[in-house]
């Protein structure tokens, strides 16, 4: 919840400063002379200071809860309480007799083994005791344990630094709460701070050093660049096996009647079947392998291809091939040089869908079962508790995504430099 | 026999829903070769239809079109086609889409750039062979569709509203460059138009057709396309029979748009 709020207060604020400050002075080009632009789409561009505030505030706000060594610490969070808490508990005897003594609790990292720290025994019946809490957790701490006159002699606790404490109650102190368990044992709870435990959501230079190290050493038995090029080798051998049938079938499909009607039923019932739906009968019938894998993306590709294929074909405008039938063209050329051309534009607007689908099909398929790749390290990492593997392979994944759909726009504004200008 | 001969072409066909369409009821007309006809009528009238039958696009339930002493049976590059826009391969540069017919014939690469160059000349875009079409203006793209049509040399050429998406000056110009190659190539031309002005001007001539059934109701012998050759045509409209055929011709369509207004009211 404060995160959010946080990060609802950058957004406001840089807004305010970015258009009230920095943008006053600096456009003069057409777009800034119109006056209508609520509603006029041409004039909504993305702004680039936006851009940059925005990816930088989600690395902050992660650094600012993970207490990150890259942000100096006047930007952390509160952190949890770390090194010597002490307080006092007052016992008092059956006879009514009260005594007081001090509690030292060493809150230490939970990662670090360490011994209680030493103290004197003090003074009266109630002596005073030492016990060890890792961070972000709570130990239950017999202080009647050493004491002369103990539970078992009939004392009880009954305040804590002078406030009076019972069973199921608590009190608050510097360090944290001291609650009492129902049989009267203290409960100490050194206080959390508004940082994350690793566990949870490791620091940013958590996750950097875990990739040097799963890149160097690798995770699994394979390197990083082995699971991430698994995963991409399934995909493209799945993509393209799909488009290597798909398109021939799309261009069947747009050019005979037969071949419609045969195959409209089917590929009209497969198109909205969601590929990860066919994990379980792939499993069954090819195993886990690499080949249950290419079948699967294959079968991802193969009707979205083939659809792109058809409305391509279909979306040839019939006046271009009367005009090559008039020019004396004949079928194979018309085939060769007009209709194939002419459906290229949807047959990349379908790769690009394709190779999409395919890349979330790979790692969910790797999530359920394989050896290797993307999906298997984070799901393996996962059950580990390694959340540092997990969100690495997260991004990872996403820039890969985000890399395949450049190149097919690269690809697409290369090899169709006329789509969307006729 | 020379020339395009049209024999007692019917057209009739089906609709989904029940009933039928006539589309064209008994049309004849012979054409000589070298012979500029426009076609102008109501929308409805088959002038369209008419066409696609002569390109062979279309087969006529009655009737044969016979052409230089064959039937026609199918689209075949002796019948030219340009249509009204769209119909460049825009995946091709000027210089490809003009040179499509000679390339699909496989004619020798020299001889096929030696009649690109020139016929880009004849329509004023040498200095756009290597553009992509989808960077030409409406205008130039009709020019490349027209020398795209004259590179394959065919004996007639069909024009369905070639200049229809044009602007009125381009469309001007464009009336001259047709009128042009007309007599520079002396092929025989068959433009179907919106426009009485532009069947006016080009068509010796002018068949007014009439709707439902499409058939042929007058034909105009007219002096206008002559005289349009290498001229103003500004001038040519202040010819003395212009304004008068003009205005019968639009009187004409005038009464067969009311009379298919009148039938439907009646009808409902």
């Amino acid at each position: 919840m404060i995160p959010l709020l946080i990060y609802a207060a950058i957004f406001v604020a840089s807004f305010l400063i970015v258009t009230r400050v920095i943008r006053r002075a600096a456009r003069h080009d057409f777009t800034s002379l119109k006056t209508v632009t609520f509603g006029d789409e041409s004039a909504v561009v993305s702004d680039r200071w936006a851009s940059v505030i925005s990816i930088v505030s989600i690395f902050v706000l992660w650094g600012m809860f993970t207490g990150s060594a890259l942000l100096p610490g006047f930007l952390h969070a509160p952190g949890p309480f770390q090194g010597v808490a002490t307080f006092e508990y007052t016992a008092q005897a059956t006879n009514g007799d009260r005594d007081t003594a001090t509690v030292t609790v060493l809150v230490h990292p939970v990662e670090q083994k360490v011994e209680n720290p030493e103290v004197e025994p003090g003074d009266g019946w109630a002596r005073n005791d030492s016990a060890t809490v890792g961070m972000w957790r709570s130990g239950l701490i017999r202080v009647d344990r050493n004491d002369e006159i103990g539970r078992d002699a009939g004392a009880r606790v009954v305040a804590v630094n002078g406030e009076p404490i019972g069973p199921g109650k608590s009190v608050a102190t510097r360090f944290g709460r001291v609650g009492m368990s129902p049989k009267g044992t203290l409960n100490f709870e050194p206080s959390k701070g508004w940082q994350m435990e690793p566990i949870w959501l490791p620091s940013p230079e958590a996750v950097v050093a875990r990739l040097a190290e799963i890149a160097g050493a690798g995770f699994r038995g394979s390197t990083l660049l082995e699971h991430l090029g698994y995963s991409l080798f399934r995909v493209v051998v799945g993509f393209l096996l799909g488009a290597l049938v798909g398109i021939p079938l799309g261009y069947a499909m747009g050019l005979s009647n037969w071949f419609r009607g045969w195959f409209d039923p089917i590929v009209e019932f497969m198109r909205p079947v969601p590929p990860l739906a066919l994990i379980p009968l792939v499993i069954i019938w090819a195993g886990i392998g690499e080949t249950g894998k290419i079948i699967l993306l294959f079968l991802a590709a193969l009707w979205i291809m083939a659809i792109a294929a058809r409305s391509g074909v279909s979306g040839v405008s019939i006046s271009k091939v009367h005009a090559a039938y008039s020019l004396g063209a004949s079928k194979w050329q018309i085939m060769r040089h007009v209709i194939m051309p002419n459906s290229l534009p949807e047959i990349f607007t379908g790769a690009r869908v394709a190779m999409g689908v395919c890349w979330g099909t790979v790692v969910a398929a790797e999530l359920v079962a394989a050896e290797k790749g993307a999906g298997m390290m984070i799901m393996v990492a996962s059950k580990f508790q390694n959340t540092d593997i997990v969100i690495m392979g997260i991004i990872l994944i996403g820039v890969i995504g985000f890399g395949i759909d450049m190149l097919m726009r690269w690809a697409e504004r290369v090899l169709v430099p006329w789509k969307g200008k006729v | 026999m020379s020339g395009l001969a049209i024999e007692n072409l019917s057209m009739r066909f089906d609709l989904p829903g029940g009933g039928s369409v006539q589309a064209l009821q008994d049309v004849s007309l012979h054409l000589k070769e070298g012979e500029l006809m426009s076609v102008l009528g109501p929308s409805g009238c088959g002038k369209t239809t008419l066409l696609n039958i002569l390109a062979g696009f279309l087969a006529p339930t009655e009737g044969q079109v016979v052409m230089n002493g064959h039937r026609v049976t199918g689209p075949a590059a002796e019948r030219g086609m340009v249509f009204q826009q769209g119909a460049l391969f825009e995946w091709m540069s000027v210089r490809d889409n003009v040179s499509f017919g000679p390339r699909m014939k496989g004619m020798p690469k020299l001889d096929m750039a030696e009649v690109v160059n020139h016929l880009l000349e004849v329509v004023g875009l040498q200095d756009f062979k290597d553009k992509a079409v989808y960077e030409l203006s409406g205008g130039m793209q009709q020019r490349v569709a027209l020398a795209r049509c004259l590179a394959n040399d065919p004996d007639v050429i069909l024009m369905d509203e070639p200049l229809g998406a044009l602007d009125a000056l381009t469309r001007e110009k464009m009336q001259s460059l047709v009128l042009k190659l007309w007599k520079e190539t002396g092929k025989t031309i068959i433009l179907i138009t919106h426009s009485v002005e532009e069947a006016l001007l080009l068509g010796e001539r002018l068949l007014v057709m009439a709707p439902r059934p499409g058939r042929i109701h007058k034909e105009y012998r007219l002096p206008f396309a002559d005289l349009g050759v290498g001229a103003d045509l500004r001038e040519v409209k202040k010819h003395p029979e212009y304004a008068p055929t003009r205005e019968e011709i639009l009187n004409m369509i005038w009464n067969m748009e009311e009379e298919i207004m009148g039938r439907v009211e009646a009808g409902a």
